[in-house]
């Protein structure tokens, strides 16, 4: 839990975070073209790097399928992250804007 | 000097060239015996007379190491050009064809990668008209 706020408070990681939101399971070079298409390029040693923090914290795990490794985010892991933000910031109860 | 041959290494010159022909729709150029492997040359359906892609066995001890950290990070070897990625994605997928890209479009360019059961991963890639 500790280890999510800081592996979300880089804006490149919550671009991989986003990415893997859009569409699970992607291989590293899919991440690296779609950063490319973004307009967010990043070397391929700086975006497996970010992807070992995002696996640290628990937001990332690595499956093998064939011979190609994919990466897959649970989102459930900012769970905690959501809880804190609530607790300091309690959304809006309804029916109120 | 021109380009007249490229090539992607194999795991199975047999099992290679019923991909390629069979699936992927190349056509045979050379079939010449080498002893235990095959000058295997496959040319690509348009463009018959273009550059021949040779089928080479994977065997020396760099290749598999080399190869398999590729595939493992989803890189393509090799990139082939097609009028209509999206088309080519539906009609290999009904074929069989295991992908592990699906098309992304970046800017003019779209592409998709599949794996081509040898060893190696491919990427097609076509180019909005305009």
């Amino acid at each position: 839990m500790e280890e999510v706020f800081p592996a979300i408070a880089d804006p490149a990681r919550r671009r991989l975070v986003e990415a893997l939101a859009e569409r699970n399971d992607q291989t590293l070079f899919e991440l690296c073209v779609r950063l490319l298409g973004s307009g967010h390029s990043m070397s391929r040693q700086a975006v497996a790097k970010h992807l070992g923090v995002l696996k640290a914290a628990g937001l990332v795990s690595t499956t093998v399928q064939g011979r190609t490794t994919l990466h897959h985010l649970d989102p459930t892991a900012l769970g905690g992250v959501r809880d804190w933000v609530e607790r300091i910031a309690p959304p809006a109860e309804e029916g109120q804007q | 000097m021109r380009i007249t041959t490229t090539s992607v290494f194999v795991d199975d010159q047999q099992k290679a060239l019923e991909f390629y022909t069979g699936v992927l729709g190349f056509l045979p150029k050379n079939d010449i015996p080498l002893g235990e492997h095959r000058w295997l040359t496959v040319a690509a359906p348009d463009g018959p007379e273009g550059v021949e892609l040779l089928l080479e066995p994977n065997d020396h001890p760099a290749v598999r190491p080399f190869t398999e950290a590729l595939v493992a990070d989803g890189i393509p070897f090799a990139s082939f050009g097609v009028d209509d990625v999206a088309a080519e994605y539906e009609r290999l997928q009904a074929l069989g064809v295991s992908f592990v890209q699906p098309p992304i479009e970046m800017g003019p360019v779209t592409t998709v990668i599949l794996d081509d059961t040898c060893g190696n991963l491919i990427q097609l890639a076509s180019i909005a008209a305009g």
